[in-house]
């Protein structure tokens, strides 16, 4: 398929091996940011494929992930109420709240209806009058600008049965927490190709600068993995830390002013709490004051209930690169992704959960060998 | 940052629900057998879990299997709801080794429905057992309130003649077997989800509906030491072969490039953030053929017209037990894991 096999061509991949083989000298620890990279990445096993020593350190790039419980409680709760229909897209449905998830709050009778588009849910609010219509819309400045402009679109058509409740994150911030970290690891970033696509690569420039560290803006097919991979480990190899864009076939330095402007018309920054890295200060988006009409939260009064996560998840050692997943006594036992303690088994694009459905069984012979060494000493 | 505060473990999601995963032929289907089917109905046939039980009769052996119907919208580029309540039941039959002969149905319809849908449907279903070779014998109807289903709901149960002396089923695949597929993954289901969401997409897609039941018995005839077949429908390939790799405590490998898949297909599936291995099919196959008989298995099958496109995709092995792996395009390893439901959309 056009625009396709040829980011995914095992001649391309094995060159780029090759190169990055004579590229890199040292061990370097990098970072790719979104979840849709990670997935790619132990999909095809990528990180398999780089020279001895050379490490893949998995970000904090899955939305679905990052979501916080209490969320996720309040779009059930919100679900509940009489007369509103709940929608939201399909991988969210199944994310486990504290107690349940949509999908069985649509089995209680909850009207749960899946979408691919916040449009459609504003399509939804003006083929059903009378009832209320409102869109559980997570995700970072990739997925922020339709459900802005779908609030913007249901304030200019007078649409007031439509209501969005958000839980917007921002990658930038996030980077700079894990980054500042005591013990931070990372030494590369390879950075989220569709959100650089939205807000540009100016915040990216300044946070190379700020860490020194350089930062390639990556595609999420496995030839542009690699590409990333060989030119972040050029950088290194010279000592340069800038930012280079390989998506470039999606990626504009200056990103894509309309969306921007649909982003700041009609969502301002806030303080977020991440699950897997607590809270991080503006770190969010919420919807300006002038669109509170249209905000599930304060239009339903919903209750916060803060939840906290089970201590026995490692998410944070293994965002920061201190833990792989199978270093965590729980990971496959009482942590799997029907049934996740936290953020990184979540959604396929978690660390955690890609490993569980993709290589489950290296990490299932490394944890018996494990046992075995414990029990030969 | 904060480092998560001491806290007690997450209670386990609530259960005693029936949740739609529990229709998808995932794992939710699978501990729904398990647990509630099984104990109470537990016995020898029952147990193999194929898709059709064997059973003895005086003079031989019969197959039986029945299904439901529930698909949305009731027609679709390439078939309609009759047409799968009568091809599915023959191809569950047929990869038992069996040779369809007689189907039952059972109507559930809505009220207000108008009759002139059903007649279509039920013209349909008369010209896929023509197809198919097999006998409509005997049926039941009910109506429902409206608003107490959908439309149309419709079971299909069916009896077929095992040949003497054959022996099919998960239990018997054996390491070393080679695992042939008639054809590309996931042109139901992708055409369904297409009609469902109003995608207009590039490209012919159509659903695979089709009768196997002349493509098995051709498998039967020129691999006789066959070891199992099975229809690829709701789960896709990647639930028939978990189940087997389960069922015969096998490991199993196939490779991603021997794999067809349509462009148009490949395209939806990109969109939807869906993998091929996982949709559904109403026309697919594999079977389970030991090494020294697969060439002429292969042979057999590309000589139907519904395996024209038949490869050998995978190989069983004595190697990781129970779990099915896959050789990517990249020349790695990665597994092939059974959903624990249906695949969702993704956001991104």
């Amino acid at each position: 398929m056009k625009h396709l096999d040829e980011y995914r061509d095992e001649a391309l991949a094995r060159a780029l091996v090759d190169r990055l083989t004579a590229v890199a000298h040292h061990p370097w620890v990098l970072m790719e940011v979104c979840g849709g990279q990670t997935h790619s990445l132990v999909r095809y096993g990528i990180d398999g494929l780089l020279p001895a020593g050379m490490e893949m350190i998995h970000g904090p790039g899955c939305p679905v992930c990052v979501t916080p419980l209490e969320i996720i409680d309040k779009a059930i709760a919100l679900a509940k109420i009489p007369g509103v229909i709940l929608a939201s897209y399909g991988d969210m449905l199944r994310v486990p709240g504290s107690q349940s998830d949509l999908l069985h709050a649509k089995a209680e009778g909850a009207d749960v209806r899946m979408v691919y588009s916040p449009l459609d849910a504003l399509k939804l609010a003006r083929e059903n009058p009378t009832r209320e219509v409102a869109f559980f819309g997570i995700g970072f400045e990739t997925t922020a600008p339709p459900n802005a402009a779908a609030v913007w679109q249901a304030a200019r058509q007078g649409i007031r049965n439509f209501s969005l409740l958000a839980s917007h994150v921002l990658v930038p911030p996030a980077l700079r927490a894990l980054l500042g970290a005591p013990g931070n690891r990372v030494q590369g970033l390879i950075a989220p190709g569709h959100v650089c696509a939205i807000v540009g690569l100016e915040e990216y420039q300044a946070i190379a600068r700020e860490f020194h560290i350089p930062i390639v803006v990556g595609g999420f097919e496995p030839v542009d993995l690699l590409e990333a991979i060989v030119m972040l480990a050029e950088q290194l190899e010279e000592g340069r830390a800038e930012v280079e864009n390989q998506y470039t076939r999606s990626v504009r330095v200056t990103g894509n002013p309309l969306a921007q402007k649909m982003l700041t018309d009609v969502l301002e920054v806030c303080d977020m709490k991440w699950r897997g890295l607590g809270e991080i200060p503006k770190s969010g988006l919420k919807l300006r004051a002038d669109f509170a009409a249209f905000d599930a939260e304060i239009k339903f009064a919903l209750a916060h209930n803060p939840v906290d996560e089970p201590a026995e998840c490692i998410s944070a050692l293994i965002l920061q690169g201190h833990a792989k997943p199978a270093q965590c006594p729980a990971f496959g036992t009482r942590c799997t992704p029907e049934r996740p303690l936290g953020a990184p088994m979540v959604s396929t694009e978690g660390a955690c959960s890609a490993y569980y459905q993709y290589r489950r069984h290296d990490i299932e012979a490394a944890q018996a060998e494990l046992a075995a060494a414990g029990a030969r000493a | 940052m904060t480092t998560p505060a001491l806290a007690c473990p997450l209670p386990i999601p609530a259960d005693q629900l029936i949740v739609l995963g529990h229709g998808s032929g995932g794992r939710l289907s699978a501990r729904l057998t398990e647990q509630v089917f099984l104990p109470a109905f537990r016995n020898a046939a029952l147990e193999q879990l194929d898709d059709q039980a064997i059973v003895p009769v005086p003079g031989g052996r019969i197959a039986l299997s029945t299904d439901s119907y529930v698909v949305k919208p009731l027609f679709f580029p390439g078939g309609d709801i009759g047409e799968l309540a009568v091809y599915g039941t023959v191809n569950d039959l047929a990869v038992g080794g069996a040779i369809p002969k007689y189907l039952t149905v059972g109507f559930i319809l809505e009220e207000g429905l108008p009759i002139a849908t059903l007649q279509r449907i039920v013209e349909s279903m008369a010209q896929a057992a023509q197809r198919a070779g097999v006998l409509i014998v005997t049926g039941d109807t009910k109506v429902v309130e409206k608003g107490c289903g959908d439309q149309v709901f419709i079971n299909s149960a069916g009896v077929g003649f095992v040949p003497n002396g054959l022996t099919l089923g998960a239990r018997q695949v054996r390491p070393g077997d080679r695992i042939l597929l008639n054809g590309s993954l996931g042109e139901h289901g992708i055409t369904i989800l297409s009609q469902r969401e109003g995608l207009e997409l590039a490209g012919d897609l159509r659903s695979d509906a089709a009768p196997l039941n002349e493509l098995c018995a051709a498998i039967v005839a020129a691999a006789p030491g066959l070891h199992a077949m099975r229809d690829l429908t709701r789960g896709g390939l990647s639930s028939a072969l978990n189940e087997i790799a389960t069922s015969a405590q096998v490991g199993i490998e196939i490779d991603d490039r021997a794999i067809p898949v349509t462009d148009a297909v490949r395209g939806a599936c990109e969109i939807f953030g869906l993998d091929p291995l996982y949709v559904a099919n109403e026309g697919k196959m594999i079977a389970f053929v030991p090494e020294e008989q697969a060439a002429a298995a292969l042979a057999a099958m590309r000589a139907n017209p519904l395996g024209a496109d038949a490869r050998i995709i995978g190989t069983v092995t004595e190697k990781h037990p129970r779990m099915v792996t896959l050789r990517t395009r990249l020349g790695t390893e990665r597994i092939v894991d059974m959903l624990a439901q249906d695949q969702l959309p993704r956001i991104c």
